[in-house]
């Protein structure tokens, strides 16, 4: 039991492998099987994130917002319409980074909602629907402390957060600069800013949202910055089953709609930087040009095209 | 579903095949960059490191506070001891060993400043050992209490002082007996050792997390980790089976004690 107790999606991730090992691989169907199944049922399941604040989260009670849930609700809205639906019913599945891939797979989650990066690995197991935010692996550092970018980081110690891209990010770096970090790591997020808050670490290094939402959260968020170059850009995207093209059509049809729509900015302002619920925190991050630039050429480009110099 | 061993030989920084997958294991051959199987030898030897020195400090501790909790009742020092070793019992037996490592990384150091330039690897390895010491303090003192009273009596006649009953009577015997549970207790320290993962110590289980994650070979990961760990905690009992061999006392207790039971 006490593997249970110290980290929950340790079992969850080995048991959603091991049902992917059995239950992939539906029978092909000439149509779309999510549409049909859609129709059918008049249900679809999102998977949804806990606390990837403001992109996917949980608001208590088993209600699930944020930007990507919003723009999810968006288009399935238009595949109601579509299927000619009267209701539909949203079904919200929570995921974890580890079992993510694994139950859209195995049809348990029809579209993914959460933080999900789109990379060449990934891209071999699921399908991405277009980017529609692009995030920038950025420094957070104590205000006071003096430190400016990532070259002042050598010798320092570093948090980072255990089955992130960031942790690689970080060795490469190494490697390529010929630095060395200290390197510290928070079993989440929030234990990574634990790290960087009492002086354990120096740095926390990780997506740009992430930390800009857990600087919003703290005691007292004038006490830190997000300051340096960004190390890294990954598009983050909206996720489903590789075997169904035309459902897929069909959600980046919906996306285009509502980005030629305009209603892109408004998004943005409403979930980065304007209070979200359930505490009325302002994350506070700006409309970065590559995420602008991925709206205005809709694209499904993995990761690996975007570091690419 | 097939299983891809070869990400083990993948390169940790590119994802590309190293040119010394198994040999740069025994030293033949230099990788440029390590492969994930160097990098699960290195977390391999983290999770050798953190229990073997939590189980040395537990075997010590438990070994002293089971013993004191048995302490006859001689006078106001050997009331304190005894209250104070059944404390040290209740206190760490009674609180989850995660929150333990937790209270001993983010807590206690905020308190004493000093212990903040100890290594985690120093204050997880002490979480586990007290946390483990209070387990054999118990089964040391129900190996004494186990030995008949006349054991004591025959001391005490041919005027043993306390230290000296215990330590050539009562001791010898009781650590005989306890073996059998402290195998177990010992292949626990083993298992548990992966809590260290939570305050950022690279071993076995932060490997599998973290290695999964940049592979996308969950299966093939977990299973090699899993392993490990097995293998680990059977040789840790092939040991202790090993130490019960030899110290056994012919005669003294009788044939159930075969050590090919120690299993």
């Amino acid at each position: 039991m006490k593997k249970l107790l110290t980290h929950n999606a340790f079992p969850k991730a080995v048991l959603a492998l091991f049902a992917s090992a059995f239950l992939a691989a539906p029978t092909a169907f000439a149509a779309s099987a999510t549409l049909d199944k859609i129709k059918s049922t008049g249900a679809v399941t999102m998977g949804v994130r806990e606390s990837s604040i403001p992109m996917s989260y949980t608001t208590g009670d088993s209600r699930f917002d944020g930007y990507h849930v919003e723009v999810c609700r968006m288009i399935l809205n238009d595949i109601k319409a579509k299927l000619g639906l009267s209701t539909l019913r949203i079904n919200y599945q929570p995921v974890t980074s580890q079992n993510r891939v694994p139950l859209v797979q195995n049809g348990t989650v029809d579209i993914e909602c959460g933080t999900t990066t789109n990379n060449a690995g990934r891209a071999k197991d699921v399908s991405f629907a277009n980017t529609l935010y692009v995030e920038e692996v950025r420094i957070a550092v104590k205000a006071n402390s003096g430190i400016t970018s990532i070259a002042q980081l050598a010798g320092k110690k570093v948090a980072t957060t255990t089955g992130t891209t960031s942790v690689q990010l970080l060795r490469k770096h190494e490697k390529a600069n010929n630095v060395n970090f200290d390197e510290v790591y928070g079993k989440d997020h929030a234990d990574s800013f634990l790290l960087l808050e009492s002086g354990r670490a120096d740095a926390f290094v990780m997506d740009g949202s992430i930390l800009a939402g857990n600087i919003a959260n703290s005691k007292n968020p004038k006490d830190y910055k997000i300051v340096g170059e960004v190390l890294s850009t990954e598009p983050i995207a909206i996720m489903v089953r590789k075997d169904d093209p035309e459902f897929l059509a069909d959600v980046n049809a919906a996306i285009a709609q509502i980005v030629s729509n305009g209603k892109m900015p408004g998004l943005w302002n409403k979930w980065f930087l304007s209070p979200i619920p359930p505490k009325n925190i302002v994350v506070g991050l700006e409309l970065s040009p590559a995420t602008k630039n991925a709206w205005a050429n809709l694209n499904s480009k993995p990761a690996e095209d975007y570091n690419k110099k | 579903m097939a299983l891809d061993l070869g990400v083990f030989c993948k390169s940790t920084l590119d994802g590309e095949a190293v040119d010394h997958c198994f040999s740069s294991l025994f030293g033949l051959g230099q990788n440029a960059d390590p492969s994930y199987l160097d990098w699960l030898m290195t977390a391999w030897g983290w999770t050798l490191a953190v229990a073997g020195l939590g189980l040395s400090i537990a075997l010590v501790l438990g070994a002293i506070m089971g013993t004191l909790r048995t302490l006859p009742d001689t006078g106001r020092m050997s009331r304190l001891l005894v209250r104070l070793a059944t404390a040290w019992v209740e206190l760490f037996r009674n609180i989850p060993v995660l929150v333990q490592v937790f209270l001993w990384y983010h807590v206690i150091p905020a308190f004493f400043v000093p212990l903040k330039a100890l290594p985690s690897y120093w204050l997880v390895s002490i979480a586990l050992g007290f946390f483990t010491s209070a387990r054999i303090a118990e089964q040391v003192r129900a190996g004494i209490q186990s030995l008949p009273s006349g054991q004591r009596a025959a001391a005490t006649a041919l005027g043993l002082t306390t230290t000296q009953t215990y330590r050539y009577i009562i001791l010898p015997m009781a650590l005989r007996i306890v073996i059998p549970p402290l195998t177990s207790e010992s292949m626990n320290a083993v298992k548990n050792s992966s809590v260290a993962f939570a305050v950022s110590v690279p071993e076995l289980t932060l490997f599998a997390m973290q290695a999964q994650e940049e592979t996308s070979r969950g299966v093939e990961i977990y299973l090699a980790v899993t392993a490990l760990y097995a293998l680990t905690a059977f040789s840790v009992n092939r040991v202790m089976a090993l130490i019960e061999r030899r110290s056994r006392v012919p005669g003294f207790i009788t044939a159930s004690s075969d050590a090919s039971l120690a299993h």
